[in-house]
Parts: C-alpha cells; structure tokens; sequence
C-alpha cells in the first residue's frame, strides 16, 4: 500500500515537477486553440462547400472529409512532420500537430456542421431572402445561430476529442503536457507525474463533459 | 381609371424537369389592388407566387414590379427587388431564435441599413397595426400562429414593400385564429397595399376582392370580380372546383 501510495501519489514529487507540467499544460492550451479556433472556421466552410449546389465546390469537400476522417491522426501527422521533410519541406513540431489535427478534426467539425445546416426548414431561408437578406447574411443571422444551437452537444463533443488528441502531440517531442509529464517519470524514476498529468486532464474536460451531458438532455426535453 | 400596374407577370413558364407546372402565365396586378387566387391543390398557384420573388427560378418569362423586370440583374439587385415583395407563408417562418422586435428589424437593419432606432420605431409602428406591440419581446414559441402570422405580416410590412404576396396566409391556423388575420389583410387592402393572395377564405375574396383569378393544371383559366366568379362562373373546371369547396 505504501509503496502505491510513493509510487502514484507522490506529493513530493508531484510538487517538483508541477512547474513542469505547467508549461506543458500551457503548450497543451494554445494547441488546443489553434486547433480549435482553426477548426471551427475551416470545418463551417468544408461544410458550406459540402452543401452547395456548385458540383466544383461540393467534389473536393466530399473528398476532403471522407479521407481525412479515415485517415488516422497519428499517421497524418508522423507524416507531415517526418515525411515531409524527404520533399524538403520542414515545418516545426507545433506547426506539423497543428496542421495535422486542424485537417482530422475541421473534417469533423464539418460532419456536425451539415448535420446542423440541414436540420434548420427550408422556409427559414426562403423568409429571410423573401425580405432582401443576402445569401451570406441569411446564414450569419438566420440559419447558422439556429444550426449551431441544434448540435452545439457535438460540437463540444468534438472540441473534447481535440483536447485528447493533443497528447499525441508527444510522439514528435513536443513538450505538451503530457509529454512533460513523461519527462518528469523519466528523471524522477516515478508515476506520480503522471498521475498528475491526468488529473490537470480531467479538470480541463469534466467540465466540457459536463456541461456535453447538459445539452444533450436539454435538446432531448 | 386606369392605374399603372405594380405587378405584371408576363408570358411565365416553370418546369420541373419535365413537368410544366406554369404554362404561359399573364396576369397583371394594379396599384392599390387586391387579386385573389383560387384553384385545386397543385394547380401552381404556390410556384407561381414563388416565381414573382424568384424563390423559385422560373423558366422562361418576364415578372415586372413597378415597371422593373425582375428577372434582369445581377444577385444583389435581386435582393433590393426582393425588398419591394412582400412574402407571407403558410407557415410563418419566424425566426425562432429571436424575439418579436428584432424578426421585424433584422432586414430594415442588414438589407436596408436603417439604423438601429429607426428599425425600431418602424417596427413598432407595424406590429401596433397588426395590433401586436404588447407581444415586442416575446419569442415567437409563446406566440398562437395566429399572433405568429401577424408578426409574419408586420416583418414583411416593415421594409415598406410595393406589393404584398400572401401564399395561404390562414391554412395553418385554428379556426378562431383566422379571422384576426383577415381582419389585418382588410386594414392592409383599405390602406392601399398591392395583394396577391393565394387562399381558400372565400367569403374574404367576395369582400375584399378586386378580382379573382381562378388556376387549374399551371394555366389561368378564368379571371373577373368576386360576383362574376363566385356567381356566375363561365368555365366547366371553375364551376366543378368552386361546387366542390362549397361542399
Ligand atoms: N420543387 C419542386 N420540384 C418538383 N415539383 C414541384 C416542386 N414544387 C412544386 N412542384 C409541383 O408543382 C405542382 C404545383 O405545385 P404548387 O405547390 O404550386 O401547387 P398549389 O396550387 O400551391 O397547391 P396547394 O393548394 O396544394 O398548395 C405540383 O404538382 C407539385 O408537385
Ligand atoms: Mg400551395
């Protein structure tokens, strides 16, 4: 029991390498509002493209979220930033997680978007062009606050999956937090840094979680 | 006195693939007139509505407003044309995330750049004629359809439009909801508005009716005054339709 307790719960340790982790929680935060910020703009124009009646604008979208939903992320990214640079083109480990989680997950993102945009009447366009609203305004004001608000559960759904993916991220070495965590167990030959780690985890999501689990029943009311 | 005419519709044709749903539609609306549609279910009167504000594209044909072809120009003059059409569903459409006071005032804001207090003045100043001002901020959900269709009408009435379209302003009503928005239609015709209405309130036509245009299988198959129609009709089909509504 004791040994558990030095070995998981090690508050000494677990004070020590707190600074640590941290910076790696800070690294794991703009991961994830760069991923998510980019995400959700990118994945709103995959969906519009994917909604349009301009065959030219609906291919490619079709094209885009089906692969980069199959693809999985680990691949996409242990190629974008190891594959690439055989063509020359180098870009830095934040850049390369960027990049590769934006494509995975504004794919995502656009699933949940169409989802939304269809389920919004017809009759809620026609009203708004019917009084001189252009196409983009009648979405910005009419459709898309009504879109959104049908599957806000699965667009928070999708931000938590994006906050998990970020611990990926440490497979190229990027001093995210769970990588930092890692590094911590390394030098201090002990678990409880990662303990830690999982908990600064379930504090960031169990709100998101929560508040996932709030919508889903009031949309069901 | 022969006035000018707000609305024409010229020569319209719409089809749907191979369906000629509209063939050769001419009908002229004049200022100040109130023109009521009658005909089967799927005779197009909806489609041809939704061609005069190009809801619907039509195929071939010419639609006229206030001496301005419609179908001429590039998207954004569609809109500003659009603001000159009135359009009252039968289903409303209000839009449900928003309050009374701000459905009237989106478009006077983004389409017509009003500023904000004078949308608002505007907006009052419609919804106290459809007898609504006490309702500015309540959501549309804890309004009757009624109430509803009213604050449909006062949305459209706001951008000070030429002529008004009417698609079965009343069919998704209660009974007893009904007559409060004739009774807004009436005030409407008496201030002068342009109507086109397509209902099945035929004791409204014989009251308020200019005239009556009777459709059946996309063409216009009779046409006259609210007696020459309901009292004396000249075709066969009019005759059928009209003994089969009066049940
Ligand atoms: N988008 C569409 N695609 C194909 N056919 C259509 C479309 N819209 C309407 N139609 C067809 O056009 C015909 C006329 O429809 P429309 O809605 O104009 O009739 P209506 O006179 O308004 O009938 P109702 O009294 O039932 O409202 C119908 O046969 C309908 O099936
Ligand atoms: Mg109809």
């Amino acid at each position: 029991m004791d040994i558990l307790i030095d070995q998981f719960f090690n508050v000494a340790i677990m004070q020590k390498a707190f600074p640590l982790l941290l910076k790696g929680l800070w690294m794991t935060l703009q991961l994830c509002v760069a991923v998510i910020l980019l995400g959700l703009v990118g994945g709103l124009f995959v969906a519009l493209g994917n909604l349009s009646p301009r065959r030219w604008l609906r291919w490619p979208t079709i094209v885009y979220i089906d692969v980069f939903r199959a693809l999985p992320p680990l691949v996409l990214l242990i190629f974008i930033y190891s594959g690439l640079p055989f063509a020359g083109i180098n870009v830095s480990p934040f850049t390369a997680v960027v990049i590769a989680f934006l494509l995975n997950n504004s794919s995502y993102y656009a699933e949940v978007y169409r989802a939304g945009l269809i389920s919004v009447a017809k009759g809620q366009w026609e009203a708004a062009a019917s009084t001189g609203l252009s196409r983009s305004q009648s979405l910005v004001y009419v459709v898309l606050p009504q879109a959104v608000r049908n599957v806000l559960p699965d667009l928070l759904s999708n931000t938590v999956e994006v906050v998990k993916l970020t611990s990926l991220a440490s497979v190229i070495s990027l001093s995210e937090l769970l990588y930092s965590a890692d590094m911590a167990r390394s030098v201090t030959y002990n678990a409880s840094p990662l303990v830690l780690a999982a908990l600064f985890y379930l504090v960031l999501l169990w709100p998101l979680v929560r508040l996932v689990s709030h919508f889903q029943r009031r949309l069901a009311a | 006195m022969a006035k000018r005419p707000m609305l024409e519709i010229a020569a319209l044709e719409k089809r749907f693939g191979d369906n000629t749903i509209l063939k050769q539609i001419d009908l002229k609306v004049a200022e100040g007139e109130l023109v009521f549609v009658i005909g089967p279910s799927g005779s197009g009167k909806s489609t041809m509505l939704r061609c005069c504000n190009r809801l619907e594209q039509p195929t071939s044909g010419d639609i006229i407003v206030d001496g301005r072809n419609i179908m001429a120009g590039t998207s954004r003059d569609l809109a500003q044309m659009r603001l000159q059409i009135g359009m009252v569903f039968q289903g409303f459409h209000l839009y449900p995330h928003m309050n009374v006071l701000k459905n009237v005032t989106l478009a006077q804001r983004k389409a017509l750049k009003r500023s904000k207090a004078e949308a608002d003045v505007r907006a009052m100043d419609m919804l106290e004629r459809v007898g609504l001002a006490h309702k500015a901020d309540a959501y549309p959900s804890e309004l009757s359809g009624g109430q509803q269709q009213r604050v449909a009408i006062a949305r459209a009435l706001a951008l000070d439009p030429k002529i008004m379209l009417f698609d079965e302003p009343t069919s998704a009503l209660d009974p007893e909801l009904v007559g409060s928005v004739l009774k807004v239609m009436k005030d409407l015709k008496s201030k002068g508005m342009t109507m086109l209405v397509v209902s099945h309130e035929m004791g409204f036509a014989r009251e308020t009716a200019d005239r009556v245009v009777f459709m059946d299988g996309g063409v216009i198959v009779e046409e006259g005054t609210p007696d020459e129609i309901f009292g004396a009709p000249k075709a066969e089909r009019t005759r059928a339709f009209l003994s089969r509504v009066a049940g």
